[in-house]
């Protein structure tokens, strides 16, 4: 092959690095992620050169599903300039040769960790999440086959015991990120470990989201339109951060702030977690 | 000032590859390490790279040492990540480990058996005191050659056999223990498909092959110590070399494909009998590339630790809990999710703050109004201000940020 894309690829891989069958295997396993919402499916997590827990569930995952033809978007902590994700953009240049970008607008796939965009999805994008722990009920029941058990049986209880636990204690619930969630009704997941404040943004969303967990080797996914409820109860209803000033260099008040230290006196600024928003933003 | 948050670009990240390179030669006026050098004389290390990282190949294990600054578990992670990639042709025919040409091999259990102890190269017997002749070069040493043994060395335990005093194992009965035996014919491959519990045999053992040896050295202590309940004998271990055999499909026949060196160990436990059980001596395996006695020691006393729900035994110890031994062992796993903490985490640092900021702020409007309430006893001054019925503080208390509901 000598088309345009494959001469800009290192020798000796295959496309997207992934042998063909692997990529075969994934995507069986997201087929049946998709077909049941929010389920955690095993499937046969590989080695990848890049260490397990810096993002190897994701990057099967995005392997498994990039084509020649689409642009890829990295992120970490909502930057494309972050160290992990300057890397993982620079292996998929290296063994898939596609284009990427810096723009959520301009890109069909999307790899995450720890945010959602802020510019709204489209129909026809995929968002994939690098997944550390993929079971929500894990902090309350260490055990795998205990936890399975309790999916299967919708068994959910202690997981509300442990927030009403958190309002009698502290008047609110003490989940700041990685907050649970219901999926279509059905399923209880974590939604990686984003800030509360993206949860809204997992629900009726209309990109496909897949979610890859490497080390613990499973897949979930959320079908485009799915109905996703952050763990509530009526007289505490759900609630996300705000904060009382805008961005500090596109004055956003709409963003997820990230607090900077600007000098040893205790000096700080807020801005804009999202780069690409934070710009886009103040051409604007 | 205008601040820019630090963020490694490409360049960085090239950069500190080159530093890494660079570093890893060292003094350029010092001789570069050859390959076949740290093959034939850091064999140990080859061996636990290529038990660890789950491929025989003693060439590709010593260039991960090189390429590692000599790093044993980060070689085992280039040699893992380097296997992934290899098509998978055929399941190799068990190993014949009777038909094993010796090296080494000694059994604690019999004073002398079939077959002869042979010391063979060992540290056991060295008194360990620096040899400073060792730091002068040139050292050449010979040793007496035995007569090679042939054809085939009995395994000291099967002496038992005709008592019935050892459980009997063959290919079936490993099957045919296990909890989930629904694909007898089918050999689970941890290489190729995510491991789930309860285990199988084949899969504790493949799991517990390529496990990291310090760990698995811990938790075999740990049941010596009492957290657990093994009282292991030395049955046998035995290193040597041994034929890899395969028998393809479209030939109908065997072809021996390879020599490789194992060290097999079989540990020997005391077992006092249950309802279906009669009292007997029951077998805990460990089996690596390479010569590698204390990992397939201790592989081996795991291996019977994990096999007390089998035996009806009470679980004592950490040792014999399943879920937490195979989920922990694998050091390409563990070293990857410890160090992640070394990537940035502002994000979820940034929720926690606002969180703790919150709790601080009114933990701190609590304290001030119980203050105020026993002031009030002796003056007229009153706390700070209310907080809401509920005794949860809701407007304006944080610094910064406040949390605000979503409606659904």
């Amino acid at each position: 092959m000598n088309t345009a894309t494959t001469n800009l690829t290192e020798p000796g891989f295959n496309f997207a690095y992934l042998d063909e069958q692997t990529k075969r295997s994934i995507r069986r396993g997201l087929l049946k992620a998709v077909a049941i919402p929010g389920h955690q499916i095993p499937f046969s997590s590989r080695e990848m050169p890049m260490s397990y827990g810096w993002g190897t569930g994701g990057i099967q995952v995005t392997a498994s599903v990039i084509g020649k033809s689409d642009t890829l978007k990295v992120i970490d902590q909502g930057a494309d300039d972050t160290t992990n994700a300057v890397n993982i953009r620079r292996f998929f240049k290296k063994v898939c040769g596609v284009k990427t970008t810096e723009k959520t607008t301009e890109a069909t796939l999307i790899q995450t960790r720890h945010r959602i965009p802020e510019t709204p999805l489209n129909e026809g994008q995929v968002m994939v999440y690098q997944v550390p722990i993929p079971e929500p009920l894990r902090w309350i029941e260490p055990s795998e086959p205990e936890t399975r058990k309790m999916h299967a049986l919708e068994e959910y209880g202690a997981m509300y015991v442990k927030l009403y636990e958190d309002i009698t204690q502290y008047g609110h619930i003490a989940t700041a990120y990685d907050y649970p969630v219901m999926v279509n009704n059905r399923y209880m997941m974590r939604p990686s470990p984003i800030p509360r404040f993206d949860n809204p943004k997992l629900n009726m969303n209309p990109a496909l989201q897949l979610f890859g967990a490497g080390r613990e080797k499973r897949l979930y996914a959320l079908p485009p339109y799915t109905t996703v409820k952050s763990l509530d109860f009526e007289d505490h209803p759900f609630s996300v951060e705000t904060w009382d000033k805008p961005c500090e260099f596109c004055g956003a008040t709409d963003s997820y702030l990230d607090e900077v230290v600007i000098d040893n006196e205790g000096g700080r600024m807020w801005i804009c977690s999202d780069t690409d928003y934070c710009e886009e933003t103040q051409k604007s | 000032m205008s601040y820019v948050a630090v963020k490694g670009g490409e360049k960085a990240i090239q950069n500190a590859e080159q530093l890494l390179k660079a570093q890893r030669r060292g003094d350029a006026t010092v001789p570069e390490l050859g390959l076949e050098q740290i093959k034939q004389q850091m064999s140990l290390a080859v061996a636990r790279v290529m038990s660890e990282g789950s491929l025989y190949d003693p060439d590709l294990a010593a260039l991960a040492i090189k390429q590692s600054w000599g790093d044993l578990v980060e070689a085992a992670f280039l040699l893992r990540a380097y296997r992934t990639t290899l098509p998978r042709f055929y399941y190799a025919q068990p190993l014949e480990t009777d038909q094993i040409t010796v090296k080494r091999r000694i059994s604690s259990i019999y004073k002398d058996i079939p077959g002869g102890q042979q010391l063979g190269p060992t540290f056991d017997y060295v008194h360990r005191l620096l040899d400073f002749k060792l730091a002068a070069e040139n050292n050449q040493s010979d040793y007496p050659v035995g007569e090679p043994t042939e054809g085939g060395i009995p395994r000291a335990i099967d002496t038992l056999n005709p008592e019935g005093l050892i459980q009997s194992e063959t290919a079936d009965d490993v099957k045919a223990d296990d909890a989930n035996a629904e694909n007898d014919a089918e050999i689970f491959d941890l290489t190729r498909q995510p491991l789930e519990l309860p285990a199988a045999r084949d899969a504790r053992l493949q799991n517990l092959a390529r496990a990291d040896e310090g760990f698995l050295l811990g938790l075999a202590y740990s049941t010596q110590r009492g957290y657990g309940n093994s009282h292991p004998f030395a049955g046998e271990i035995r290193v040597g070399d041994v034929e890899v055999v395969i028998c393809p499909e479209e030939l109908g026949f065997e072809i021996a494909i390879a020599d490789i060196t194992i060290t097999e160990v079989q540990m020997v436990n005391q077992f006092k009998g249950n309802k279906t059980l009669p009292p007997q001596f029951t077998r805990g395996y460990g089996l690596t590339f390479g010569y590698n006695e204390r990992k397939a020691m201790a592989m081996a006393i795991m291996d019977r630790a994990l096999r007390s729900k089998e035996f009806g035994e009470q679980i004592q110890g950490p040792a014999q809990e399943e879920e937490f031994v195979l989920y922990h062992s694998d050091n390409i796993e563990a070293q990857g999710f410890v160090q992640h903490l070394k990537l940035p985490h502002y994000i979820d640092f940034q929720a926690e703050l606002n969180l703790v900021r919150k709790m601080r702020a009114e933990y701190e409007q609590r304290s001030a109004m119980e203050n105020g309430r026993s002031e009030e006893i002796g003056s007229e001054e009153t706390g700070s201000e209310g907080i809401d019925s509920e005794g949860i503080g809701s407007a304006g208390i944080e610094r910064n940020c406040r949390l605000s509901p979503i409606v659904h």
